[in-house]
């Protein structure tokens, strides 16, 4: 074949590519992981619609426990990061992985139960109802994924003066051996069931078992009162301080991963703590009930 | 290249410190594949032993369905299950979901049709002449059944094996009937996923190794009966 009749299809196949890639650059795309329960309390079917409809950037959201959603940040895989555990969110920022974090909005843990609770919890302080779970007979969930959530419960085990363990598994990492530690409450023994899924599986699982459980309040509204059958399990401890639970937004450093979209990226991070994106949050209302309140400085 | 270098380092790491949580696990994986591949097979091959050797109206169409139930996705068996255990459930009363015996009873809902349709397969490969033979020997249906059987053992064998594979490779029922819960429902392919969620992949892939030895192993031990069994 002569080469003139190559050079027409290559040049065909090059404008084509051009034109593609030139359409598909029209519509900007970043990719956000976040917390199960951002996404499965339904805030964000409502926030990304309308970033969406004022800057004509798209968000793909991957949902994930907070330490996966970290993960995906410190990989340079996603452009923006919206988590809720404050301790590794500064570890974060110092490693260098971070451009900045801004607090968004916070919502409050609550300690989930059957409705007769057996272990006689309705009311108490946190750290009290978590003593008094282990000394009774009942079955506590617990997320066991490394979540934001996770990392609550594990706190809250220490304020109750619950005896934590931990359990040392050794891998090897960058051809250095390293240990992977699970710090859990031994003394609850068959008590405690870690599965290790997100915050609505973990739901699900405590109302089969009408255990007690901890969970974030938007999407235990959401399993309660969002769905056809609402979730089976009452709030039995609520509104104390060592509940707290905030929420906030990191644009991935652009210096340690140059192809990321930071540029949009800093943009959603700043319309959320905008005037527009703040009322937004705190008009989300699951069934008549404010789920989250916002946090950024007026 | 060294993300694969730590992860089978990791996994040797496992193994030389007989990781308490490992044993727990995969004993727990090794014990509910053996138990759904067992029901499967004595329910499994005596079904596709008698849908081959009777000839009877809509054959070919239980064939197909069958065929067609190879392609079953593991979460919607989980969901079909699910429905009828959990508390709301038609079976709620019996506290099955998230137990080892919801998992078996998704897994033998995945593994039954490649059982049946492997035993159908393999018979019909055996010559028709051993059935007339031991026919016209006098034999009755049930001495033929076992002549055609011990004939197809190869490939029935096989069928088992593959079943095997597929139940102690899967994520999808065991996640959703079992629950992962730690040190009762978790078995290797649960902890694998629920270590990539953490963002901890050397130990994910770790696990993955070890199951795949042992995998070599459990077919080490069958290939050896294949192996008689072909003799």
């Amino acid at each position: 074949m002569s080469r003139k009749y190559i050079f027409i299809p290559a040049a065909i196949l090059i404008i084509m590519s051009f034109l593609f890639s030139y359409a598909i650059g029209e519509e900007k795309i970043i990719k956000m992981s976040t917390t199960t329960s951002t996404e499965n309390s339904g805030l964000l079917n409502v926030l990304l619609p309308e970033f969406t409809k004022d800057t004509g950037i798209r968000v793909k959201v991957f949902a994930k426990g907070t330490g996966a959603a970290i993960r995906d940040g410190i990989d340079g895989n996603v452009d923006i990061i919206f988590v809720h555990d404050r301790t590794r969110e500064d570890k974060f920022m110092q490693e260098g992985y971070g451009a900045y974090r801004l607090p968004v909005m916070h919502n409050d843990f609550i300690i989930l139960g059957p409705g007769n609770d057996p272990a006689g919890i309705r009311g108490m302080k946190a750290g009290d109802a978590f003593r008094k779970i282990a000394y009774s007979k009942c079955l506590f969930i617990s997320r066991g994924d490394d979540s934001g959530t996770h990392s609550k419960e594990r706190e809250l085990w220490g304020l109750a003066g619950v005896a934590l363990e931990k359990k040392k598994t050794e891998v090897v990492k960058d051809g250095k051996t390293a240990s992977l530690e699970y710090v859990y409450p031994a003394v609850l023994g068959e008590q405690y069931i870690s599965i290790g899924q997100g915050m609505g599986k973990t739901l699900t699982f405590s109302e089969e078992k009408q255990a007690y459980t901890i969970a974030d309040r938007g999407t235990y509204l959401e399993y309660r009162y969002g769905r056809e059958q609402g979730l089976d399990l009452d709030i039995l401890v609520e509104g104390d301080d060592s509940l707290s639970n905030p929420y906030g937004i990191i644009p991935v450093n652009p210096e340690k991963y140059p192809d990321i979209k930071f540029e949009e990226a800093d943009m959603l991070a700043r319309w959320l703590v905008s005037e527009r994106g703040q009322k937004l949050i705190a008009d989300y209302k699951i069934q008549g009930r404010q789920a989250f309140f916002p946090d950024a400085p007026k | 290249m060294t993300f694969f270098i730590d992860s089978f380092r990791s996994a040797l790491l496992l193994l030389w410190h007989i990781d308490k949580d490992l044993l727990v696990i995969v004993s727990l994986s090794l014990k509910v594949s053996f138990f759904s591949t067992f029901i499967s097979g004595i329910v499994g091959v005596p079904l596709g032993l008698a849908i081959s050797m009777n000839n009877f109206r809509g054959k070919r169409i239980l064939i197909t369905v069958l065929h067609t139930l190879l392609a079953l996705p593991t979460v919607v068996i989980g969901l079909f299950v699910y429905s009828f255990i959990s508390r709301r459930g038609l079976l709620g009363s019996m506290g099955l979901l998230y137990t080892p015996k919801a998992m078996i009873i998704g897994q033998i809902i995945l593994i039954l049709p490649i059982i049946t349709t492997l035993t159908i397969t393999a018979i019909s490969r055996i010559d028709r002449r051993y059935r007339k033979t031991a026919q016209t020997l006098g034999a009755n249906p049930y001495q033929t059944a076992l002549v055609i059987v011990r004939e197809a053992r190869f490939g029935i064998l096989a069928a088992i094996i593959m079943a095997f594979g597929r139940v102690i490779a899967e994520v999808g029922i065991s996640m959703m009937l079992g629950g992962n819960a730690r040190g009762f429902t978790r078995t290797m392919t649960t902890a694998m996923a629920l270590e990539f969620d953490k963002g901890e992949f050397t130990m994910s892939v770790a696990l993955g190794i070890i199951l795949l030895m042992i995998s070599l192993a459990v077919n080490i031990v069958l290939n050896y009966f294949q192996g008689k069994a072909g003799d």
